[in-house]
């Protein structure tokens, strides 16, 4: 546990120092994320050693985003006059984007014939 | 013994609080998630967060004094993050065969949230750096106010689009994707992933694995995509 803890850790830093030293947009973690899965092709025993520990994080995913969500809450002021347009734009937009993202995949994955 | 307005303003300042009151006020908006028969519009993170920014509006606590207690929560965004590479790992076979689909949902998902965030905010009026700033609200956080800062927006109003984008991903996508009778997984979780980000990757673990694994692509490859492409879909349209 502790060594698989450490083992995600040490892949965040590795990734944060690749993103800052190269002045890349990309953020740390993600980067960390992909030296990782890379780690695994390599060394497919430490995916299965990792699988309980990653699982137990990602399963309360949404709870570390509770902190940030708090934070917004003082700054719903920033909407301003604007705050109804800009509600609707989000609501609007994140549908419009997830309905046809989800078309996209499906008619193309029947187009190649992907397996599901 | 110390009086109760003592231990109150020691309490107040330490972060042992506000960590217990963040994971308290989860566990009720997981209880109650799970008590309505898993809804979506039931969230957790937002259940939480109302009853957290209520706790501190009535005891008139800053917001800088809670995050000195929820920060240990919020750190662990990273690992977690990192940790996405489990999922993708087991869904690797899944992924080398839906490559073209991912492609081609990433493209259309990821124009399709940046113009219309745009068109319907301009429709409405909306000018300036207030408008700018909603071109990146689909992305990872960290992404996104990098992006918003490059073309002109404000970074702490796309810190607030960003998070509700994400709550707003997590409560639609589920009927949402119902009723357009979508009952591939990928699709699902990679669409919502583009989308919502974090968010609604959170939620999507929640419903099913490969949905979750599905979402963290999507959001990582919308990271980069949209800040290659919100800079020149502005300088393009605005």
């Amino acid at each position: 546990m502790i060594v698989h803890l450490a083992t995600l850790l040490a892949f965040q830093l590795a990734g944060e120092t690749l993103s800052r030293g190269l002045g890349l947009i990309i953020p740390g973690p993600v980067i960390g994320m992909v030296l990782l899965l890379v780690f695994f092709i390599v060394a497919p025993r430490a995916a299965v050693a990792i699988q309980p520990t990653a699982q137990g994080l990602l399963s309360h995913l949404s709870l570390l985003f509770v902190p940030a969500g708090v934070g917004i809450v003082a700054h719903l002021d920033k909407l301003g006059e604007d705050g109804l347009a800009i509600l609707l734009a989000l609501a609007g937009s994140t549908a419009l984007a997830i309905a046809v993202g989800a078309l996209v995949f499906v008619g193309l994955a029947r187009l190649v014939g992907a397996r599901e | 013994m110390n009086s109760l307005p003592e231990i109150w303003t020691y309490l107040a300042r330490e972060p042992l609080l506000w960590l217990t009151a963040t994971l308290v006020a989860y566990a009720v908006g997981d209880a109650l998630f799970r008590l309505s028969g898993r809804k979506p519009f039931v969230n957790p993170v937002l259940i939480a967060v109302i009853l957290l920014a209520s706790l501190l509006w009535v005891a008139r606590v800053p917001y800088t004094t809670y995050f000195e207690g929820a920060k240990f929560v919020h750190f662990m965004l990273g690992p977690a993050t990192v940790a996405l590479a489990a999922p993708l790992y087991a869904n690797l076979g899944k992924i080398r065969a839906s490559a073209i689909p991912m492609i081609g949902a990433l493209v259309a998902g990821s124009v399709t949230a940046i113009l219309s965030a745009l068109g319907i905010a301009y429709a409405m009026g909306v000018r300036g750096e207030v408008l700018l700033s909603l071109a990146p609200k689909s992305v990872t956080a960290p992404v996104a106010l990098g992006v918003s800062e490059a073309i002109g927006g404000s970074p702490t109003l796309t810190a607030v689009l960003v998070i509700l984008t994400g709550i707003m991903g997590a409560v639609m996508a589920t009927p949402l994707l119902n009723l357009l009778g979508i009952k591939n997984w990928q699709a699902r979780g990679f669409a919502v992933g583009v989308a919502s980000h974090g968010i609604g990757t959170a939620r999507a673990f929640q419903v099913n694995e490969t949905a979750g694994a599905f979402a963290g692509i999507g959001m990582g490859l919308n990271a980069v995509l949209t800040a290659i492409i919100a800079p020149i879909i502005v300088r393009l349209f605005l």
